[in-house]
């Protein structure tokens, strides 16, 4: 393919992709999705749902058993190495050599890319810096924490520059700062021009960072369509209230459903395009003050768990936008 | 040169590096071992037992005879080695993935394993000949052929290290082939002696040796003398490069141990 139709092509077409195991999993069922360039795209579905055997034929670490997948206009079948030049892999598992160093380990990579050594070394100067990881350049990999081998792991897979970045639940187990400053990286980079495809178990980064969805489980996806759009379905939002007092009977609001949930907290179950002025007006009139209020779940988390639900009830559905 | 060309060469250049930066991060387990065990056996074989042999063959001492085979010995013993378990060790801590999600083509993967555990064998048969200068005087005869040799034999090992570490499971299994296969076919190799000294059939059932003609090419490169012939030696040797070299790329391409 030429460099011109490399611009014009969408980061990502998988194009009924299938994966039976030797064992008989049938872990991919023919799922098709595109991935457009520039997009933070997040690719979600419970455990064993079929995301890491997507991303493992994205990446070559796993023969597809039909079906193809095009990065860039790409095949991955047919062009490997060529589509491997545009991808960067941050994989859920560690896998770099413990005993060497992140410098070397970045190197190394870029190495592997065919990149020189020099470019190289300037490349892991920067991304070390600015993962704030250059004060640990050079000491083993094995006496850095987990957040710091995360964090080497997205370093090293920028050393080839990709124009696909996929990140395999990236921040598991990192704690709240070390995540989003990953999350102003990988914002900085998407910005930039790469494009992002995520996993995560966070749904509430995946909600503020990404700009398109795609919910696989079974093997199949059951949604693909834009966050805001996805979220604008979501007609049902329960707030908890923290309360000064709670009156013996609980006021009647019509369209709110209102349950007490301790002596100083109450929720309210109501319609998304019921207006919350109202709400607080009738609570004023009944004497009782709100102090606080929050979500009671996320509202990607609400969704996602009805989709995987709704999915398990009708085996087979498939959607997309 | 192309642009695929230099990267492949960049990507080549790396492994080996990184090859050589982990023999010489564990010298103590590379490099130092086989060259105590190799004075144990000159001290052992070629002084003491040796001196009550006399010459063996073509006028040689004992210690001068089997000074060739032990150097062969530990290059093959040292090139396996080191391939088994650092690509095994790359699979077992998942590093090897690094490798294969790039663009890098599976004969570079090979090349490089392989390249690096030749330097290991080279460096630890430099090491056992300088310590082996001690005990004996050798002067090498036909110096092509000595390195042929030594080159071929590192490789064979390097490529047959490599086939059981993608095979391999667990670290036993790359611990089953050197102490089942390789040390057995090693000492009936001809490293001790000369497969003329022994009757038929083990002759012939000697000549099933592989490592009977890489020893040979090596010590005919050394002393001039072999109990087989040069030529063949070297037809064998190519042979077994090749085919392994076949079976390595065929068992990279097929992912067999690597990709799902």
């Amino acid at each position: 393919m030429s460099p011109q139709s490399q611009d014009t092509a969408p980061a990502l077409v998988v194009d009924n992709l299938r994966k039976t195991y030797g064992n008989g999993v049938e872990a991919l069922k023919g799922i098709s999705l595109t991935v457009q360039p520039g997009d933070f795209f997040a690719l979600l579905g419970p455990n064993g749902a079929g995301k890491s055997t997507l991303i493992g034929i994205l990446s070559s670490l796993v023969n597809s058993t039909s079906g193809d997948a095009r990065v860039f206009g790409i095949s991955v079948n047919r062009q490997r190495s060529e589509a491997m030049k545009l991808i960067g892999l941050v994989p859920q598992e560690l896998n770099f050599n413990q005993f060497e160093k992140p410098f070397d380990i970045c190197v190394n990579e870029a190495g592997f890319y065919g990149i020189p050594r020099k470019i190289a070394a300037e490349r892991a100067e920067r991304y070390l810096k600015e993962l704030r990881l250059w004060d640990k350049a050079q000491m083993q990999a094995r006496t850095l924490s987990g957040g710091m081998k995360r964090r080497l792991m997205i370093a090293r897979a920028m050393m080839n520059e990709p124009k696909l970045l996929i990140l395999d639940e990236p921040t598991a187990g990192v704690d709240i700062e070390i995540r989003r400053s990953m999350w102003q990286f990988v914002s900085g980079i998407n910005a930039a021009g790469t494009t992002v495809i995520l996993t995560t178990h966070y749904l509430e980064e995946a909600e503020s960072l990404c700009r398109n969805i795609a919910i696989i489980d079974h093997g199949s996806i059951i949604e693909n369509t834009s966050m805001k759009r996805l979220l604008a379905t979501l007609d049902v939002e329960t707030f908890v209230l923290d309360v000064a007092a709670i009156p013996a009977g609980l006021p009647s609001i019509p369209n709110v459903t209102l349950r007490r949930r301790d002596e100083h907290t109450l929720e309210a179950e109501m319609a998304r395009s019921h207006d919350l002025n109202s709400l607080f007006a009738t609570l004023s009139a009944h004497g009782i003050t709100v102090t606080s209020m929050r979500n009671k779940t996320n509202r990607l988390e609400e969704l996602f768990v009805r989709l995987v639900e709704n999915g398990r009830q009708e085996p087979g559905r498939e959607r997309a936008a | 040169m192309s642009s695929n060309a230099a990267a492949n060469l960049v990507a080549l250049n790396t492994i080996v590096r990184r090859e050589i930066v982990r023999i010489m991060r564990i010298w103590t387990q590379t490099l130092i071992p086989p060259a105590i065990t190799m004075t144990l056996y000159f001290v052992i074989f070629g002084k003491l037992i040796g001196s009550r042999i006399g010459t063996i063959q073509g006028g040689f001492t004992y210690m001068q005879y089997i000074v060739p085979g032990l150097v062969m010995m530990s290059i093959i013993t040292n090139s396996y080695g080191n391939i088994s378990s650092s690509f095994f060790g790359a699979k077992f801590s998942r590093a090897v993935e690094e490798m294969l999600v790039s663009p890098m083509p599976n004969w570079v993967i090979l090349a490089g394993y392989v390249a690096g555990a030749v330097v290991r064998g080279l460096v630890v048969g430099v090491l056992v000949l300088v310590i082996a200068l001690f005990f004996t005087d050798l002067h090498v005869m036909h110096p092509l052929i000595t390195f042929a040799s030594v080159l071929l034999g590192a490789t064979i090992f390097s490529l047959a290290g490599f086939v059981n570490a993608v095979y391999a499971k667990k670290f036993d299994d790359i611990a089953l082939v050197p102490t089942f296969i390789l040390t057995p076919l090693t000492y009936l190799g001809g490293v001790f002696y000369s497969i003329n000294m022994l009757g038929e059939p083990w002759q012939a059932i000697s000549r099933a040796n592989p490592i009977l003609y890489m020893v040979n090419a090596f010590r005919y490169g050394v002393l001039g003398i072999s109990d087989v012939h040069v030529g063949w030696a070297f037809v064998v040797m190519l042979g077994f490069v090749a085919a392994l070299s076949i079976v390595a790329l065929q068992l990279l391409k097929r992912g067999v141990g690597l990709r799902s």
